[in-house]
């Protein structure tokens, strides 16, 4: 047994070696976008000064490329997903717990199946579906897609904090004549709002970042989203690394905007004084 | 306004029988309260009655109206829950208006119903307030004032004081026996506590493992305890029992006797000789010393003091425990033998299956 003052330094050895693990690329990226070509390849560890302090990158993907299209595709396919990922998913997780009906129990296991096996393994299958439904090459698709993604562990998530909800609150509504859809949105989806904000952070990330997906399901420029769209920087003999690295960049933001947002939903306690 | 018919309900989760043929009839205005131990299945009684549960089996009626198909709202009843159960993000007034959205009253006469009950309840200060930022006991006067707003025929209370402290349960014991005066609507109330249900009560409904016990007025259940259940569950501290046999019936007059019991003398009644019974006496009807109809001896072992009143925890010739209430200065010391006696008219006799004689 160590004793406390080690061991909680033990803990923030850890801790901290595991944060510049994960941050270190990101930093490089971010301070790498801001730099000339050669002061990226001659020392690329060094942060920009005024020498080699350089906006070319940026430049380009504005000039060079449809990044605000690109943007905008990922800002919708990733705000879209996640919207039906939260409405369905809360509202699959209050029907599950709180009625019972013939087969909501192989119901619930067949959800949760779904986050066993990956979305990938069912590409194929997939890519023919879109086709057929003629949503090939169309934000539909992805949008399609990212929601049966997201939704298994998103009702798992949320049953869990579902349940935590004492029912007296359900009850009292249903005396006071609240209708049962009013009770889910004006009384339980409120209740909710931490556990939403936690499920949206999960969902967002992974969807803003798929490559796989715009990979084979989008064609055409007008559909592409960010991650495939920096691609085309990314050549077979030459790579424009100062576009690559300002379009990376700008990538990262509205990741980090939405999560700051959902960050201060983050707070539990908000059922305080509902109960006792 | 409405009375509250019961008719034969039954309720099983799966073989376990939670409510067997429950009768009760409700009239309009009266305060009835359910007590039981716990688990006997009270809350189980109230929720069907709401309507957030379906009996097994069984009619309830509303004011003549066979309410088994209707959904809560439409019972025209208001449910105080014990854990108060506010809408925790929405503030006082919201909390008391939100279900009258649904239920078809104009937005001025929602107003009216709040400022009213508001006043009643003294919570015109707290409208703007959120259930977090109340006392339990704040908390407690809105999930009442959110049930007058919807102006029910029947209210109903499950333990709705039971988390507060023992002044606030006092005067919110008192708050709610003048709203029953004030409103004047039926009301069927919940509780653990025998004071409650002493005080609040026109009749207090005794239950006991799915089944009622005995119905009847608060004294009536004191001074005639219909079963042994009825006599060890109201009063306390709890009726002592002694065990008794008939020994010889001479005119009018029966003579029992026990292993703990020195002379009891009875009324005769369908009483023989051999009949086994059972003998009860409330602690507040010992008296040491003094000779009665009854009497009965051990060693005290301890004394508490109360105050106005003493109990005497007495050791008894079975080895078990008696209560004896002692009233003025004069305490026995502990490790000193007594013998208490009481009257014969405050000596209940239970037959050999437990029900009164
Ligand atoms: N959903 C349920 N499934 C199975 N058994 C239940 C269910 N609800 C209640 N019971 C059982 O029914 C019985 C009565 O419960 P109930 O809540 O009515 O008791 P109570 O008299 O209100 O007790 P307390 O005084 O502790 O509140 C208990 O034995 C309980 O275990
Ligand atoms: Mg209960």
């Amino acid at each position: 047994m160590l004793n406390q003052p080690a061991r909680s330094l033990g803990v923030h050895i850890i801790l901290i070696a595991y944060s510049a693990l994960a941050l270190g690329p990101i930093l490089l990226v971010v301070m790498n976008s801001f730099k000339a070509r050669n002061a990226i390849f001659g020392a690329p560890l060094a942060p920009p000064n005024a020498t080699t302090f350089s906006l070319v990158g940026y430049a380009k993907v504005f000039k060079a490329s449809l990044i605000g299209t690109y943007f905008a595709n990922s800002l919708i396919v990733t705000l879209v997903s996640m919207f039906l990922v939260l409405l369905f998913g809360a509202m699959a997780a209050w029907a599950l717990t709180e009625y019972k009906f013939r087969g909501s129990t192989a119901l619930a296991l067949f959800l949760s199946i779904g986050i066993m096996v990956p979305i990938r393994l069912g590409s194929v299958a997939i890519l023919k579906m879109m086709r057929a439904a003629g949503l090939n090459d169309t934000l539909t698709a992805l949008i399609l897609v990212y929601v049966a993604q997201g939704l298994p562990m998103s009702i798992f998530i949320l049953s869990e904090f579902v349940q935590q909800i004492p029912k007296d609150l359900r009850d009292a509504a249903r005396c006071d004549g609240v209708p049962e859809t009013r009770i889910f949105f004006e009384v339980i989806a409120p209740l909710l709002r931490p556990a939403i904000a936690t499920v949206a952070v999960f969902t967002i990330v992974p969807i803003w970042n798929d490559l796989w997906f715009p990979l084979i399901l989008t064609s055409s420029d007008s559909t592409h989203t960010i991650t495939l769209g920096v691609q085309q920087f990314l050549g077979q003999y030459i790579t424009d690394w100062n576009s690559v690295l300002a379009a990376l960049s700008m990538a990262i933001l509205p990741v980090v905007a939405i999560y700051v947002i959902f960050s201060r939903q983050l707070i539990s306690g908000l059922t305080a004084g509902a109960v006792k | 306004m409405a009375g509250l018919h019961i008719d034969k309900i039954n309720k099983s989760y799966g073989p376990a029988r939670v409510l067997a043929d429950i009768d009760l009839s409700i009239v309009d205005g009266e305060f009835v309260v359910l007590v039981g131990p716990s688990g006997c299945g009270k809350s189980t009684l109230l929720r069907m009655i709401a309507g957030l549960d379906a009996p097994t089996s069984g009619d309830i009626f509303i004011g003549n109206r066979l309410v088994n198909a209707l959904a809560p709202a439409e019972r025209k009843i208001a449910m105080v829950f014990q854990s108060y159960a506010l809408y925790p993000h929405m503030d006082v007034r919201k909390n008391m208006t939100f279900g009258l959205k649904f239920t078809g009253v104009e937005p001025s006469e929602r107003e009216r119903r709040v400022a009213e009950a508001a006043r009643m309840l003294r919570l015109e200060d707290l409208l703007g307030r959120y259930p977090r930022d109340l006392s339990g006991g704040q908390r407690q006067r809105v999930a009442i004032g959110r049930a007058i707003v919807r102006e029910p025929d029947v209210f109903l209370f499950d333990e709705p004081l039971s988390n507060l402290d023992a002044a606030l349960r006092v005067s919110t014991r008192v708050e709610i026996a003048r709203l029953h005066r004030l409103l004047g609507a039926t009301m069927v109330y919940v509780t653990h506590d025998q004071i409650e249900a002493m005080t609040l009560a026109d009749r207090i409904v005794v239950m006991n493992q799915g089944q009622i016990e005995q119905v009847g007025k608060p004294l009536e259940l004191y001074y005639t305890p219909a079963n042994l259940f009825v006599a060890g569950f109201i009063g306390s501290p709890a009726m002592n029992f002694f065990p008794a046999e008939v020994e010889s019936i001479e005119g009018d007059k029966v003579r029992a006797k026990g292993p703990t019991i020195a002379r009891v003398t009875l009324p005769a009644g369908s009483l023989t000789r051999g009949s086994k019974l059972t003998i009860g006496v409330r602690p507040e009807h010992l008296t040491a010393g003094a000779p009665g109809d009854f009497s009965t001896t051990g060693a005290v072992e301890l004394v508490e003091r109360l105050g106005e009143a003493s109990y005497a925890h007495v050791r008894r010739a079975d080895d078990k425990l008696m209560v004896a209430e002692i009233r003025g200065r004069d305490t026995p010391a502990p490790g000193q033998t007594v013998t208490f006696s009481a009257p014969a008219e405050d000596v209940h006799v239970f037959d050999e299956a437990g029900r009164r004689l």
